[in-house]
């Protein structure tokens, strides 16, 4: 096992106004970070199949409103999906497992890197079709209320996701049924290719909860407190039967969208810019700078990540490989 | 003790009551479920007895019900949706295909989706082509959905409830010609177990296999051949998969003659497997006969009642294709 020290919600922000959250903090930021540099490694080395999707740049989204979650929260998550895993609390090991095929991975191979779940830490699953966690976040909270559960479900999706009818159905029935969800938009500009600016004619993705009666927010998802604040608000409401809240989350991801992205259309200037905004080295400085945490504790922190995510990969590569034997046996839960 | 004959709407109905009674997960939701009693009448009053909250309706909004049905699944309920006639879950695919479908095994066994998806299907209604398709072979091509053609009121009862105490996703396709037509329903909390084929007749001369509507059809067909001196086996499939072959296996052994019954399209339909397994097994040096599969015409379902007819096999059709089948004798 290689788990990094659990977020926690604070009563107050900002997180990096306190040592603890900010130490916790850092280290999702970072554990998401060495995590899927290891991952692009291994892929470029040949060591890992399928294709990925990267979060390195995202980090602070999945961080900073996981910060706001309890363990007994939900979550739904999308291709891009490692960061809420780790932020919700996942094994590295059973994660890098997962990711190199083998028996002891999440999903025991049959998923890969596109559908890992966890429910452990209350991780409905990430999802390989576009906006298809989104009616299902919608359906937890559903399931929350009924049960007269205090449970939040987050739903994490990107700026693609809010052209799919299944975000706008989801979002309505969230609205109509005054539903404990927070809808998380991960605005890093573009659909695989296809950019913001031409795939919809609003400004911001927040607008859209206008159209169903509930409210949007757009902050910058590279800043942990920013995100932390919002979404804090947003989960005690949801919480609290105010209903949900749609949260677009500003962002930019360095590496392309997957595997086969050779960068055509975006410039370098652009990923240049937005590397200059890189949510990780910004909060590492802005911790320090407030004193909250010693550069020797950063180093520490940073070390001890590294070492996290170092054995995650020694006991996945170690595990056995995933079993053809069971695949029949597998597709449905076995009655009585 | 006279036997007690509701129809197979009401079976439903008690069914989904008796559950709901026994088991505080269970809720439903669709559209025009609550104070409408549902497009077809089969909540009824289920909404004055359990509430709002437990008998939902919801927003014109299938991909979003659905996916709701799903979530809440994941977590502890036992949703049952009703899709208002199946040719909406063109609507809804996604969830029903890509998610529900595959969540227990692509997200590695821990979690599982205990959904019941119903949802009217077939034709005879005037509907046209857009309420009246029989899509059970596009689920049934789908590993990971468990598919339930009802086609009599006890068994409406029995599979409803053995789909509710399925862990896995259940697609429950009930015929609309069905509704209305009653039968003796026991009274208690029974199973009708899915996965086994029902022998609904036996004759030696030769095995009709139908679903849904067709089994109806069928059996009037086997008592006008029995006037004429032939007699026939027929069998419900009932359950689409998994499939149970065994006693159509052993049914063919015996006749040597096999008759496939479907009201859905025959190219690429689900009868289209069950010959294929007849033929991948010893069964098929039984045959004296060609199979004959008698089905939809491939084209969709129309709305003038003489056009509607003649795209789906109707008694005379059925009664005709037996004789055929038995020319040789």
């Amino acid at each position: 096992m290689a788990t990094i020290t659990p977020l926690f919600a604070p009563e107050q922000g900002p997180i990096s106004s306190s040592k603890e959250a900010a130490s916790a903090s850092l280290e999702s930021l970072l554990a998401i970070r060495f995590f899927e540099e290891a991952v692009d490694g291994l892929f470029a080395r040949g060591l890992m199949h399928g294709t990925m999707h990267l979060s390195i740049g995202q980090e602070a989204v999945a961080t900073g409103v996981c910060a706001a979650l309890r363990k007994t929260d939900f979550i739904t998550s999308t291709h891009r999906g490692h960061s809420h895993c780790i932020a919700k609390g996942a094994d590295l090991t059973r994660m890098m497992a997962e990711l190199l095929a083998k028996q002891t991975g999440y999903c025991r191979g049959r998923g890969g890197s596109m559908h890992i779940a966890d429910v452990e830490t209350g991780n409905l699953g990430a999802n390989g079709i576009v906006a298809g966690g989104i009616p299902i976040a919608a359906g937890a909270a559903l399931a929350q209320k009924i049960q007269g559960k205090d449970n939040v479900v987050v739903s994490f999706f990107g700026d693609g996701a809010t052209n799919e009818g299944a975000f706008h159905e989801a979002l309505n029935l969230a609205a109509v049924w005054d539903l404990p969800v927070v809808f998380v938009c991960e605005n890093n500009k573009y659909g695989m290719s296809f950019s913001t600016a031409k795939s919809m004619k609003v400004e911001k993705i927040s607008e859209r909860a206008a159209a169903y009666g509930f409210p949007g927010v757009t902050v910058d998802g590279n800043d942990v407190d920013a995100v932390f604040e919002v979404a804090k608000e947003a989960v005690d409401r949801a919480r609290s039967g105010g209903g949900p809240t749609l949260i677009e989350c500003l962002t930019y991801r360095h590496k392309g969208h997957s595997k086969s992205d050779k960068n055509l259309y975006r410039t370098k200037e652009e990923i240049e810019f937005w590397k200059t905004k890189d949510p990780v080295g910004i909060f590492e400085t802005k911790v320090v700078e407030s004193g909250q945490l010693t550069t020797e504790e950063v180093e520490q922190l940073t070390q001890k990540v590294r070492d996290a995510v170092r054995l995650a990969i020694q006991e996945a590569t170690q595990a056995p490989d995933s079993d053809p034997a069971e695949l029949l046996s597998s597709v449905f839960r076995q009655v009585g | 003790m006279a036997e007690r004959i509701i129809t197979y709407a009401e079976a439903i109905r008690e069914a989904i009551g008796q559950a709901m009674e026994a088991d505080e997960s269970v809720f439903m939701l669709g559209e025009d479920i609550g104070v409408y009693g549902g497009a077809f009448g089969v909540s009824g009053d289920l909404y004055h007895r359990f509430g709002e909250e437990r008998v939902r309706d919801t927003p014109i909004s299938e991909l979003g019900i659905v996916g709701a049905a799903v979530g809440a699944a994941l977590v502890g309920m036992k949703p049952i949706v009703e899709i208002q006639f199946s040719d909406f879950t063109a609507q809804a695919m996604d969830q029903i295909v890509n998610q529900a479908a595959k969540i227990h095994f692509m997200l590695g066994g821990e979690l599982s989706v205990p959904m019941v998806l119903r949802a009217p299907s077939g034709s005879g209604t005037g509907a046209a082509a857009q309420h009246s398709q029989s899509l059970e072979s596009w689920f049934a091509h789908v590993p990971g959905l468990k598919v339930v053609l009802p086609s009599s009121p006890a068994d409406a009862k029995g599979l409803l409830l053995a789909a509710l105490d399925d862990p896995n996703p259940v697609i429950v396709l009930e015929h609309k010609l069905l509704y209305k037509t009653s039968g003796h329903v026991p009274e208690e909390m029974y199973r009708t177990p899915i996965g086994v084929s029902n022998t609904v007749r036996e004759g030696s001369d030769l095995t009709i296999v139908a679903t849904g509507v067709m089994v109806s059809r069928s059996l009037e067909a086997a008592a006008q051949l029995a006037s004429q001196g032939v007699e026939a086996t027929v069998i419900d499939v009932r359950t689409l998969s998994p499939l149970d072959m065994d006693p159509i296996n052993a049914s063919v052994a015996k006749t040597g003659r096999l008759m496939l019954v479907q009201e859905a399209p025959k190219h690429v339909g689900f009868m289209a497997e069950v010959a294929a397994r007849v033929a991948e097994g010893p069964a098929i040096y039984s045959l004296t006969e060609p199979v004959t599969r008698l089905c939809g015409i491939d084209v969709p379902i129309p709305y003038a009642p003489q056009l509607e007819k003649a795209v789906v096999p109707q008694l005379d059709d059925i009664v005709a294709g037996a004789k055929s089948l038995m020319r040789g004798v």
